[in-house]
């Protein structure tokens, strides 16, 4: 078995080696990502048909490189994520890792990364701190994080009317960064956060969770969770009549797989902030199609949308620079250039790794509203790129206050 | 009278040493060429788990106790290094040895309750005690929950060699796991190991030859606690991350897995058994949950088919020790 590895080991080591050797300049992108648990849906399999995308869109051999795209499922465990991480830049010769959704996972990647001098596109995750106390100069943070997602849907409900609260929160890096960041926003805005409660991660029960919200009489329900967690949360949280008691449920983070899952009739009328949406234009709905040819009857969630772009924008800035080679430089010059791609439009990545874009406020549709599947959201509220995100002085980046 | 031949127990004690040697001279020599060869961090965690496994071999394999709980020190003594070595700020060494005195502690409250019964008892309350602590590790703010302990420095060793080398690393864990192996060897092999292996085989027999088994079980309890820490501490600075996987119950069953593919009491057994298992689980990680499946598969095949393990079979076959 030992023999065996070794030389598996070997043989790469020469084949890795002799692929460098070659002319063109040789790209290796890892996809990583949750591939079978609760967050499988909004990423996972997703993610990597978005990476090979990206890949074929940027069309390489114009540029004299060579992309290759591997994949792997981290189990949404920090451990798991951190050593394949390790072998991948160690061995395997791997120069950005993209998507990572766990922020427990994506930080201790983020700490790899660093460490190796690779570099980081980060999709999936979306604790603030990932570009706030623990930025790091080897990461872009592209798609939304949880400030983003506080200031969305949190201002919105304070502004209608809900302004009591009760958390629900996954108990990790995630879940307390979007707890306390919606907090930040109610409290900001007038209202009052009565009381919380810590689930643990993939949790299929939540009657007693729930009952402690029913108990707290706070007008929202603020769900801060993902993927199944929450399709979960709000399904048993209609078989316990909290809705029709008066109280409301925000999701914090939902995504279309997760509307696709509760079904309209469930999800319907539950605010949502997204950074994009498939049905908003007809760059992403022929984008959509030909990702639909690889995953058949399914949506893109902002996730995977966000994959395509880091990685699109990320090969731009390989090619500007001719090499992969230093992580901190390509990260460098992604901030310097400008993004511009299909999906997300222009944008700018900026000195702490966020990219700004603008956010949308959504509300998902009555079953009656529908007219064709997928047709889930309709647009509350455009939220423009210079207040979607967070500003650079709350950041508590070490990057930011470097720069100055 | 130098004359006279060595009597025919001793004859077969001196070949199965020689054996034994042979074989330990042969992991020796892999294990300094390995990191040539193979990917070191990998090996790292790899010589981890063997300790790991041996320790646990000490418990199950010589005294017959069969613990469903042993993550509980492995994981504990893993947070407790870590959290000594990023928040206190503990060089390696101290940390490390820290680590495995809460492996010590831990074992001699979970021992000191669990040798009271034995079985299946015995093995449930292991397991309820280390769901216990695991309860706690994920409600503990110390432990991170799901995050865990990230990004534990790897520190200087005696202030002079920097761990952040994989390589100095890697014969630091050598050094460490080799010399707990030879510990481990030398307690078997000590009139305490022949006394265990005696309650092994017929405690009330011990117990009518005069011996107090309690309080023997107890210490090989708290001994196999202790080296079980030894191994989540060094695999904390390993992949300077403490995390609930090294707590939770799943675990405690890989550790009977390995033991048993590799040959439950024999004394190489559980290093084999450990590098199977954590080679599979990296080489076959792109089939996701199917590793559980492929694992269950060789466990099902390892108890029907050979049920000594890979080295008890072959030490079998050869008419050695190993």
């Amino acid at each position: 078995m030992r023999l065996a590895g070794s030389l598996a080991f070997a043989l790469t080591v020469l084949f890795g080696t002799a692929a460098q050797a070659q002319n063109p300049i040789p790209v290796k992108i890892g996809v990583l990502s949750d591939m079978s648990s609760l967050y499988a849906d909004i990423s996972g399999p997703g993610s990597v048909v978005a990476a090979k995308m990206a890949v074929h869109d940027f069309n390489p051999a114009a540029h004299n490189m060579k992309v290759d795209v591997v994949s792997a499922d981290h189990q949404n465990k920090p451990d798991v994520g951190s050593s394949i991480a390790r072998q991948w830049f160690d061995v395997d010769h791997v120069d950005a890792i993209a998507d990572v959704p766990t922020s427990s996972v994506a930080l201790a990647v983020s700490d790899v990364t660093r460490e190796k001098n690779k570099v980081l596109l980060i999709s999936g995750a979306a604790s603030s701190d990932l570009t706030g106390p623990k930025c790091s100069p080897n990461s872009v943070h592209w798609t939304y994080d949880t400030w983003m997602l506080a200031n969305g849907t949190g201002k919105a409900l304070v502004k209608t009317g809900g302004d009591t609260w009760f958390f629900i929160t996954a108990d990790y890096a995630f879940g307390h960064a979007l707890e306390r960041d919606t907090a930040a926003v109610v409290t900001a805005n007038g209202g009052k956060v009565l009381g919380h409660v810590l689930v643990p991660l993939n949790t299929a029960d939540f009657s007693s969770f729930l009952l402690q919200a029913q108990q707290s009489h706070a007008k929202i329900i603020g769900l801060a969770n993902a993927g199944g967690d929450t399709d979960n949360a709000i399904k048993q949280g209609a078989e316990f009549g909290i809705t029709a008691g008066g109280q409301h449920f925000a999701g914090l983070l939902v995504f279309i797989p997760d509307v696709e899952a509760l079904g309209l009739k469930t999800a319907q009328g539950l605010v949502l902030t997204s950074t994009w949406y498939w049905d908003m234009n007809a760059a992403n709905r022929a984008w959509t199609k030909r990702w639909q040819a690889e995953r058949p009857g399914k949506f893109p969630s902002m996730v995977v949308a966000g994959v395509y772009s880091s990685i699109l924008h990320y090969l731009k800035a390989v090619a500007a620079l001719g090499s992969a080679a230093d992580g901190k430089a390509v990260v460098e010059k992604m901030k310097q250039m400008p993004t511009d791609d299909p999906l997300f439009g222009k944008g700018q990545v900026g000195v702490d790794g966020t990219v700004t874009h603008p956010a949308y406020l959504f509300e998902v549709k009555s079953p009656a509203e529908s007219k064709y599947p997928g047709d889930d959201f309709k647009l509350r509220a455009t939220i423009p790129a210079d207040e979607a995100f967070r500003p650079l002085k709350d950041d508590n980046c070490p990057l930011v206050s470097a720069a100055k | 009278m130098t004359a006279l031949a060595d009597p025919p127990i001793v004859e077969a004690r001196r070949d199965g040493e020689r054996s034994l040697v042979v074989a330990f001279a042969v992991m020796v020599a892999l294990l300094v060429v390995g990191p040539f060869v193979v990917y070191p961090v990998f090996l790292m965690q790899a010589l981890c788990f063997a300790l790991f496994a041996c320790a646990f071999n000490l418990l199950v394999g010589y005294v017959g106790l069969l613990s469903f709980g042993h993550a509980l020190f492995f994981g504990w003594a893993s947070y407790l290094c870590a959290h000594a070595a990023k928040r206190w700020g503990f060089p390696p060494e101290a940390a490390v040895l820290f680590g495995t005195l809460s492996g010590a502690v831990l074992g001699l409250v979970a021992g000191s309750i669990a040798i009271r019964r034995q079985g299946i008892y015995f093995a449930m309350i292991t397991l309820a005690l280390a769901q216990m602590m695991y309860f706690v590790a994920v409600r503990a703010p110390f432990t991170g929950g799901e995050d865990g302990i990230q990004d534990v420095p790897r520190g200087h060793l005696f202030g002079v060699f920097d761990l952040s080398h994989e390589m100095t690393m890697y014969v630091f864990i050598l050094v460490m796991v080799l010399a707990s192996f030879l510990f481990i060897y030398r307690i078997i092999n000590s009139p305490f190991g022949e006394v265990l292996k005696a309650i092994r085989e017929n405690e009330p027999r011990a117990i009518s030859l005069g011996y107090n088994t309690d309080r023997y079980k107890l210490c090989a309890f708290v001994l196999s606690a202790t080296l079980a820490g030894l191994a989540g501490a060094l695999k904390a600075l390993v992949f300077q991350l403490a995390s609930l996987t090294d707590v939770y119950w799943t675990m405690s069953g890989e550790v009977v897995l390995m033991t048993l593919v590799g040959g439950l009491g024999t004394v190489f057994g559980p290093v084999v058994g450990a590098f199977l298992i954590v080679a599979m689980e990296n080489y076959l990680a792109q089939f996701g949950q199917w590793v559980l499946v492929i694992q269950g598969v060789i466990f099902v095949a390892c108890v029907l088919v050979f049920r000594r393990g890979i080295v008890g079979e072959l030490a079998h076959a050869l008419g050695v020790r190993l």
